[in-house]
Order: C-alpha cells, then sequence, then structure tokens
C-alpha cells in the first residue's frame, strides 16, 4: 500500500475524513466499499454515518469526538491490516426512460451538435451498463460512471430555471436522473418515471453505491402506463443480480 | 392536548428546526437543523425543554404569531425586539402568553437568528426522524400567512425560570470565527495562510441557510478537486478565488477545494451576522 494513502484526518469537531489515492475509477469504488463495510463493522455500538464519494469516506460522529487523535490511530490499524477481499455482489436495476423530443428538450442539439441520429443516442446511451458511485448534491442525485464518450456533452452556459423531476440529462461525461425539479445545467434527453428517492420511506433509496443500471427506453404511452402504476402503488422497481 | 400557534404575518424568513436530520446524508440529504445550535438550545433550556425539541428559527424580521392555547415561551439568539401585544418581552426568560394573545417582533437590535421555543416543543411533522424544514422533504420550508404550527400545550406543568442559566452573548456580536484546517489547507502557499488569518471578510450578499459568502476573495490558481464530502462549516474556495461557508442546508458533496472547517462555536458566531458584518478566522489545531 502506497505510503501517503489513506489520508486519515479530522474535519471539524465531529467527523474523520479518510481519502484514498485521486482516482475515479470502479476498482477505486471496491476498495472504497470495502473499507466503508469494514468502518461499519467497526463502529458497531457507536452511532456514526459513514459517507462514501468516488476516493474518500466521511465518518460522521452523532457528537463530539473526544479523543479524536485515539480515534485517528484506531482507522489507521483498521485499515492497515485489511486485506482487501472479494468484490461485493452487485446488483442490477433497469430504469425505463422515455426519450421523447417533450421529456427530452435537448436531445435535438445534442443531435445536430454531434452529427448523430436520436435513435443512435438513444441507443448509447440504453446499451451501457452504468456504475452507481454515490449520492449527493441533491437528495436522491446518484453519481454514474460509465457513460459513452461519444455521448459526452458541455452543460449550459446558463442553467435551466426548472428541470423536471425525474429528467435524465447529460453534464460533460456524467449522466444523472434529476430526483426532483430544480434548476440545473445539464443537456436533458429524456425522463424516467421511476422516482429514485422516496420521500418518507426506509431506506429512502433502494440502490446503493457499488449497483448498477440499465436505462430501456419507453414510449410516451408506456411512459404515462408507468407513471400512473407509480402513482397506485403497482410498480415495483426490482433488483436483478449482476454478473458483469 | 394540542396547541395551535397561527401565522397572521410571516415575516423574512423563518423555519421550523431542531438539530437536523443526522444519518441521512448518505442519500445526499442535506443535515439542516438550527443554523445557531448555541442559542436554539437556549430557548429550549429556559424552558426546560428537551435540547433536541423543534424551535423556530426567525431571520432578520420577525412575523408576527397567534396563540390560539396559553404558552409558555423562551427566545434566545438574535435580539429582533419580541413583543406580546406590544408590550417588550425580555430574551432568554420564560414569558407567558394567554390564549388569542399575539407576538410580534420589530426592529432588529443585533445579530440574525432569532430562536422561539414553546414550552413542550412545536410538534410539525416529523420526517426521516427530523422536523427540520427543507424545500422537498418537509411539506413547508418557510412560514406561510395563515399557517398554523402545533405545539404542546399543557397548562399544568410548571415552567419555572431555569436560574442557572446564564446565556453568552458576546458571540452575536463578536466577528471572530473559530475554524481547524479543511482538508485542502495544506495545498494553500504561506502567503494565502497568512492573509486567511489577518483579513477582515465582510458579509457578502448571498447569505441563506444553504451557504454564505464573503464578499473578499482570496486569489488562487488551485484545481479542482475529485468530487468529495463536504459538511456545514466547510469553507470552499472557487477557482475566481470566492470563499463559500458552507451552512446547514448544504448540499453533502463539492468539488471546490475545502480550505477551512469551522467550529460548532465559529457556525453558531457566523448565523448571527448580516451583510455587510465582519469577520475575522482564528485558526485553531486540532
Amino acid at each position: 500500500m502506497n505510503q501517503e494513502f489513506p489520508k486519515i484526518k479530522p474535519m471539524g469537531e465531529r467527523a474523520i475524513l479518510v481519502q484514498f489515492e485521486p482516482e475515479i475509477s470502479e476498482v477505486m469504488l471496491q476498495k472504497v466499499l470495502f473499507y466503508k463495510d469494514k468502518t461499519e463493522v467497526f463502529y458497531d455500538e457507536v452511532k456514526v454515518e459513514v459517507i462514501n464519494t468516488y476516493n474518500s469516506l466521511l465518518i460522521n460522529y452523532e457528537s463530539y469526538i473526544e479523543d479524536v487523535y485515539g480515534e485517528v490511530s484506531a482507522l489507521e490499524k483498521l485499515f492497515k491490516n485489511a486485506n482487501i477481499a472479494e468484490t461485493a455482489e452487485a446488483r442490477l436495476f433497469k430504469l425505463p426512460v422515455c426519450y421523447s423530443s417533450k421529456l427530452g428538450p435537448d436531445m435535438e442539439l445534442i443531435s445536430s451538435e454531434k452529427k448523430m441520429e436520436p435513435e443512435e443516442i438513444i441507443r448509447l446511451h440504453s446499451e451501457a451498463i452504468y456504475t452507481v458511485y454515490f449520492a449527493g448534491f441533491l437528495p436522491g442525485f446518484l453519481y454514474l460512471g460509465g457513460l459513452d464518450e461519444k455521448l459526452h456533452f458541455p452543460r449550459k452556459n446558463e442553467p435551466r430555471l426548472k428541470i423536471e423531476k425525474g429528467a435524465v440529462g447529460i453534464g460533460g461525461k456524467q449522466t444523472g436522473i434529476y430526483p426532483k425539479s430544480s434548476p440545473g445545467g445539464w443537456q436533458i434527453i429524456g425522463n424516467c418515471p421511476v422516482p429514485v428517492f422516496v420521500k418518507n420511506k426506509l431506506p429512502p433509496i433502494e440502490i446503493s453505491a457499488g449497483d448498477k443500471i440499465k436505462f430501456y427506453p419507453v414510449s410516451e404511452a408506456e411512459f404515462e402506463k408507468i407513471s400512473e402504476e407509480i402513482n397506485t402503488g403497482k410498480f415495483n422497481l426490482k433488483a436483478e443480480k449482476y454478473d458483469g | 392536548m394540542m396547541g395551535e400557534i397561527e401565522v397572521l404575518q410571516p415575516g423574512l424568513f423563518s423555519t421550523i428546526q431542531d438539530y437536523g436530520r443526522m444519518g441521512f446524508q448518505k442519500y445526499g440529504v442535506p443535515l439542516s437543523g438550527a443554523m445557531d445550535t448555541y442559542a436554539a438550545k437556549t430557548a429550549n433550556l429556559v424552558l426546560r425543554n428537551k435540547v433536541s425539541d423543534a424551535v423556530l428559527e426567525i431571520t432578520q424580521m420577525g412575523p408576527k404569531l397567534k396563540f390560539h392555547q396559553p404558552a409558555k415561551i423562551a427566545i434566545a439568539g438574535a435580539d429582533l425586539s419580541p413583543r406580546v401585544e406590544g408590550r417588550a418581552v425580555a430574551q432568554n426568560s420564560v414569558v407567558k402568553i394567554n390564549s388569542g394573545e399575539v407576538l410580534s417582533f420589530g426592529r432588529r437590535k443585533i445579530g440574525c437568528r432569532a430562536y422561539l421555543a414553546v414550552k413542550g416543543g412545536f410538534k410539525t411533522e416529523s420526517i426521516f426522524e427530523s422536523r427540520s424544514w427543507y424545500e422537498g422533504i418537509t411539506t413547508y420550508f418557510k412560514l406561510e400567512k395563515g399557517l398554523k404550527l402545533a405545539f404542546e400545550a399543557n397548562e399544568k406543568e410548571k415552567a419555572e425560570i431555569n436560574a442557572g442559566l446564564k446565556p453568552l452573548q458576546d458571540y452575536i456580536r463578536s466577528g471572530e470565527i473559530e475554524v481547524y484546517p479543511g482538508p485542502e489547507y495544506d495545498v494553500l502557499c504561506d502567503a494565502q495562510k497568512l492573509l486567511l488569518e489577518k483579513t477582515e471578510y465582510g458579509i457578502g450578499k448571498n447569505n441563506n441557510r444553504m451557504a454564505i459568502q464573503l464578499a473578499e476573495p482570496l486569489v488562487n490558481e488551485l484545481d479542482a478537486i475529485i468530487t468529495g464530502p463536504v459538511l456545514p462549516g466547510t469553507v470552499q474556495l472557487t477557482p475566481s478565488g470566492k470563499m463559500i461557508v458552507l451552512m446547514k442546508d448544504a448540499q453533502t458533496t463539492g468539488g471546490y477545494p475545502r480550505i477551512l472547517q469551522l467550529s460548532e462555536k465559529g457556525m453558531n458566531a457566523l448565523a448571527q451576522k448580516v451583510m455587510g458584518d465582519r469577520i475575522k478566522f482564528k485558526l485553531r489545531p486540532y
């Protein structure tokens, strides 16, 4: 293991930040999630929340950390003696997306700028398997990796004041779903009728870091049908086993 | 029995807050909770409430509130000239309100945020283990005219004065903001570190429960970081030199270098500053 990493430092009075090598990759994600599990087991009796991002863990304590150096060295010891085990089994979630021009107002722009037919954009966007890295930015916003390079496209210079709930967008090298209506600068190419984040449900997000997502195109009629099923509680988001 | 407080006028911006939604940041949900936890706690302790009871956080211009049941209240934090039926009432003490009486606020004397606690606590909706208002999570995200706030009304319960309590007030006026080094503090050069401690910064016009921007820039050529965790109290430095102090409703991740981290004391003091107030960072080691 690199001597310099992981860096383990206090961040304020009630959090400890663990930073691994600065890289965004699936290998790094597996490493981060492995240590996340280990940390959660280690803190079994203490109320903490462990949050992961691409290459960091943040351990949030309920109150002041009394012995911050004791805590840091306990974590150093925990991480030093660990051998990263087999990758945990991933789950695959298939999410419907309606790529119609009504729900994807920026499809035309991307299509003309990239000289690519909308059908080709939809194919590339919906054939890929995306990896969930973490939630952030907005409640229920998932950071996804795996967008085809051919679909990388800059954000808008002037953000839209209102992007619809469920909007599926492209921002630079990333793609994602807006979990609620909000201002935003991503290029919107469709809408996913299945809410990824459900208020007052525990857990509010079924999908977790390390899981996989695949989108499948649906027509406007199917979009309406699924929306209706969701409103009447008939739609169930099901996970499949993912074997790579 | 549940009592009701009716909003006759909403004032500038008031929200129900408690200690916040701990344990939900992994889903991207902001922590929320009182901006000045010390003042919120004081208002509750005066009434011998639980420190975690929900209070009303009142920003700069207070609302007009009609009590439909008798209540005992306490106000701490900023002095926004509270009155009951026109008569001035003291901060940090138990105030009895009769059924039908109106609590209002006047001129802002000091501070930015006042905290109104009611004996028994506000009993508004609880979502994800907290009553703190946040847009998209709770039904309401600021006081609106006609809204009715529920509280636990128990006339028989005595609220004796909590005489042992001597609330601090100096921090409300003081410009000293206690900070620790942030994760990217070491990337700054010595000159920048010195500037951070020597400069008096003004509170910018963009300041709310999500973040408080400082008026003066800190010139830098730092690279963005890989999006990583941020917390209330994290000071982000943008490429244009803007310093953004994240507050209680901040998002949970960010891509700007995190140069400082406010202590809880530092956050309480900053929460009491309004646009144009001057602050100075006081760096302390871990």
